[in-house]
């Protein structure tokens, strides 16, 4: 193979798995602008998108069927998450809630081990197992599905984000929680909206990356981890900043591991998102806090 | 926006009448401690209380940054890791006593503490929990991949144990004193430490840092200092614990280990003094509770935690304190 | 005659293409109690918070007994001798009332790390002493009832007063007083102005930023009047009463209690 090909090769798999981070990112950051807490349990969410899309494949005529409907059932499960365990908090800052994410990761893992079982599940690509060649390099058709789907929930968020009154309501409580609630927005309404979201975002990008990957239920911490980085390297709470920082880990891995040693590939991106980190704590695309004196 | 900066929850007042009941009290645990290889049933028992105490140094040390701090660190378990690593390295492969691993352990921790402190400490709230989330992420990698001095995956054989007078103390009821007198130490040097200039410097960094620059503190320093500390304490137990395993491996070390720490801190009481007692006892002896439910176990886990969380904001330390309360608004 | 504490040439503060504060200079001398007032956005916070240390100078220089500071962090100047108070009061809520006042007299203390984790015999007898001249403090303001509750429980006045103790606890040469008066009904603004006339006359040296008039009249040995970042008037209460550019300057202002 060229070198040419093996870079672009490279390159196309750096973009898909970023966008999968992307995804993940992008659910960890609406939770992080709207509480100001890490949400632990964002991969778990990732996991049980695909493995609930594996159980509902035969269910449904068409695998796309399957993947909404699993997607709709693990959203549904993130808004039970923040009733049940957010909400009755008495002093939500973002340090418990943090804490309590954590204990909530646990929980949804346990569930996912004992209702879904240890073994690691998987289904057909969208278009089957192609594999595409597209001049000299193969690209597995999953990948451009990876990238086609995300692009086109990315644009969906942005919609929603920028036109809908309850996007723009999940901004203003994000900005400043008592000018928006002065102003008749539920704020406790867009926190529940918020880990609703990240649970769909989480879950579709389980759900597109189980053809690849495999679904398995420990793999949450992984997933919740990368997400975890890829919204810090692009700026946490930043949404284009999830994708900046998606794509960003995605390409780093890739190159990493066919430059230089795999074995130390992941000591290499933690390296350099440290590096950035210090040198622009906010992250590629976010802004400085300032502290009024 | 909710911004992420830990706020201690309760902090103990210098008042002197509370202060010597603190002493006095630790005093007092620790000696019916002393009393645990004898009144407790078997073996196993005590070398779960072994792990108690060492976990009691590492979720003390913790609680020093974190509760009395502000700091959020997910490095503890990397420090622990790194301390456990260079006491057995030394051994291992130099034939270094642990007497003398014991302090350079602290000091290899301390090390690897400054390293990341120093750029790291300018960053606050989540942003600092990232870069000590990324180093010990490296840290593992470090101990994973150089497999030549660490053992690799398989982890470290063959450390020998702490020994006295030509005495090998290979045993959990001859190991127990000597991790019983560091545990005490370490409280101890905490205690001091909180009832001086310096632990109230501390606190009102973690509270309040241009308060604290105001009065003339230096609180980047104060925060490295307090950041390295812990860790060096970290480092202790982590020789401790592979001097009396004989052996360590990596995925001690971890993430995961680092995460569930910083929630026993939590759950244990943040600046509560005894909290971390608290902690180290739920982190000991709760998953071998739940041992006999097998893959419920981890589900227990979570809604217990859970359950701490929502209904004790304060911690287990903060329930007397809760129940009070609870009692107050009832009678009025 | 009197000798100069606080020194302050060409300083100037640009941000975000704004200039705040634009070449400004003027002194403090040693014992007196000096004034800083404009309307708002005349640049009083910024140029107090240059002299903290909070913020940086565009340009200029700032000198306490003839050394220059202005390179200097917020703790070293308080090593210097300089104190402050904040508008927006800076204590520490959780930790006692006693222990608020012995973290401002962290300076005197000599306990490290090491020889407080030792409790040696010598950080025994520092934490005594400490403890007893914080009380001593607090009996001089009044709050020594309150030693061991949470500073977060006294009343917003009695939290300002907490502060200045706290200002006080490590002996200062140079108090900046960030608006001590905000936010206080008259009887305990009054009683702030009698306090700060008391330390005065035991000779410390007072730069106050503030708004409330009264106060700014019947204390202050000399006033500095800012407008747009630039000085407009200095002198006595009397001379910048009755100056022309003042009052045009505070026309359309609403001026407290003058």
């Amino acid at each position: 193979m060229q070198t040419g090909s093996a870079l672009l090769q490279v390159l196309v798999s750096g973009i898909g798995t970023g966008a999968v981070y992307a995804l993940v990112a992008l659910g960890f950051n609406v939770v992080f602008k709207s509480t100001g807490a890490m949400n632990f349990a964002q991969g778990e969410w990732v996991v049980m998108g695909g493995m609930i899309t594996a159980l509902l494949i035969g269910t449904f005529s068409g695998i796309g069927l399957a993947v909404v409907a699993a997607v709709v059932l693990v959203g549904v499960v993130g808004l039970l998450s923040e009733r049940l365990v957010v909400r009755p908090l008495r002093r939500p800052d973002a340090l418990v809630i943090t804490l309590v994410t954590i204990g909530l990761s646990i929980l949804t893992r346990s569930l996912i081990m004992l209702v879904l079982g240890k073994k690691p599940v998987g289904y057909a690509g969208f278009s089957g197992n192609t594999t595409l060649s597209l001049g000299g390099v193969s690209i597995q058709a999953q990948t451009l599905w990876i990238i086609a789907i995300t692009l086109v929930f990315l644009a969906v968020m942005h919609a929603f984000f920028e036109r809908s009154m309850l996007g723009k309501a999940l901004r203003a409580a994000a900005a400043d929680r008592e000018a928006a609630s002065i102003v008749g927005v539920n704020v406790q309404g867009t926190i529940l909206v918020s880990f609703g979201i990240a649970a769909l975002a989480g879950a579709l990008a389980g759900a597109i990356v189980t053809p690849l990957t495999l679904a398995s239920y420990d793999q949450g911490a992984m997933f919740g981890f990368k997400g975890f980085s890829a919204a810090m390297l692009g700026g946490v709470g930043s949404l284009p900043g999830a994708v900046v920082g998606g794509l960003a880990l995605g390409l780093l891995e890739a190159f990493g591991s066919f430059y230089i040693s795999s074995d130390f590939k992941d000591a290499i991106a933690f390296a350099v998102l440290l590096l950035i980190l210090f040198a622009r704590p906010s992250g590629l695309l976010g802004r400085a806090d300032i502290v009024k004196v | 926006m909710a911004t992420f900066d830990v706020h201690p929850a309760e902090m103990q007042s210098a008042a002197p009448a509370r202060r010597l009941s603190q002493h006095g009290r630790l005093v007092l645990v620790w000696l019916v401690l002393a009393t645990a290889p004898f009144l407790l049933p078997n073996a196993y028992w005590v070398s779960l209380a072994n792990l108690a105490l060492i976990n009691l140094i590492l979720i003390a040390s913790l609680n020093l940054l974190m509760g009395y701090g502000g700091q959020i660190s997910l490095a503890h378990a990397g420090f622990f890791g790194l301390g456990a690593y260079a006491s057995g390295i030394l051994n291992v492969k130099y034939g270094i006593s642990p007497w003398m691993g014991l302090p350079a352990a602290a000091l290899v921790a301390g090390l690897g503490a400054l390293l990341i402190g120093i750029p790291a400490l300018r960053l606050r709230g989540h942003y600092l929990a990232m870069a000590t989330l990324g180093w010990n992420a490296i840290l593992v990698v470090f101990f994973t991949q150089l497999v030549d001095l660490t053992g690799g995956p398989n982890g470290l054989l063959g450390v020998a144990p702490f020994s006295l007078f030509g005495h090998a103390l290979d045993t959990e009821m001859k190991i127990f004193p000597l991790v019983w007198a560091v545990a005490f130490l370490v409280m101890l040097a905490i205690l001091h430490l909180l009832r001086s200039r310096v632990g109230r410097a501390v606190r009102a960094v973690a509270t309040n840092e241009l308060g604290a620059e105001a009065v003339g503190i230096d609180s980047f320093r104060t925060k490295l200092v307090v950041f390295v500390l812990s860790a060096a304490m970290a480092g202790v137990a982590g020789s401790l614990y592979v001097h009396v395993n004989q052996y360590a491996s990596p995925e001690t070390f971890g993430i995961a280990p680092s995460i569930m720490l910083l929630v026993m801190v939590a759950i244990g009481g943040a600046g509560t003094f005894f909290g971390p007692v608290l902690g180290a006892i739920v982190y000991t002896a709760v998953p071998q509770v739940l041992l006999d439910y097998e893959d419920a176990e981890l589900m227990l886990f979570g809604l217990g935690m859970l359950v701490v969380l929502i209904l004790f904001p304060g911690g287990l330390a903060g329930i007397p304190a809760a129940i009070a309360r609870a009692l107050r608004r009832k009678a009025s | 005659m009197s000798a100069t504490l606080l020194e302050v040439t060409g300083l100037t503060c640009r941000f975000a293409g704004v200039t705040a504060v634009a070449d400004l200079s003027f002194q403090v001398k040693a014992g007196e109690i000096k004034a800083v007032i404009g309307p708002n956005g005349a640049g009083k916070s910024t140029l107090f918070n240059m002299i903290a240390g909070v913020t940086r100078p565009s340009e200029g220089a700032i000198f306490l007994d003839g050394a220059r500071i202005d390179p200097l962090p917020t703790f070293e100047r308080a090593r210097r001798g300089i104190a402050r108070t904040f508008q927006n009061l800076q204590i520490f809520r959780e930790m006692t009332v006693l222990e608020n006042v012995m973290v401002g007299r962290h300076l005197v203390g000599r306990a490290t790390t090491l020889t407080a984790m030792l409790r040696t015999p010598a950080v025994r007898a520092e934490e005594r002493t400490m403890a007893e001249a914080g009380m001593a403090l607090l009996e001089r303001f009044g709050l020594a009832g309150r030693a061991h509750q949470p500073a977060g429980a006294l009343s917003f006045g009695q939290m300002k007063v907490l502060e200045l103790a706290r200002a006080l606890a490590g002996a200062p040469r140079l108090l900046l007083l960030d608006e001590p008066a905000a936010g206080l009904p008259h009887a305990e603004a009054d009683r702030m102005a009698q306090t700060i006339r008391g330390l005065n006359r035991d000779g410390m040296s007072v730069l106050l930023v503030e708004h409330n008039m009264r106060m700014v009249m019947s204390l202050s040995h000399d006033i500095l009047v800012l407008n747009n970042g630039r000085r407009i008037a200095e002198g006595s209460a009397d001379e910048v009463r009755s100056h022309p550019e003042v009052l045009s300057a505070y026309l359309g202002e609403e001026v407290e209690d003058a």
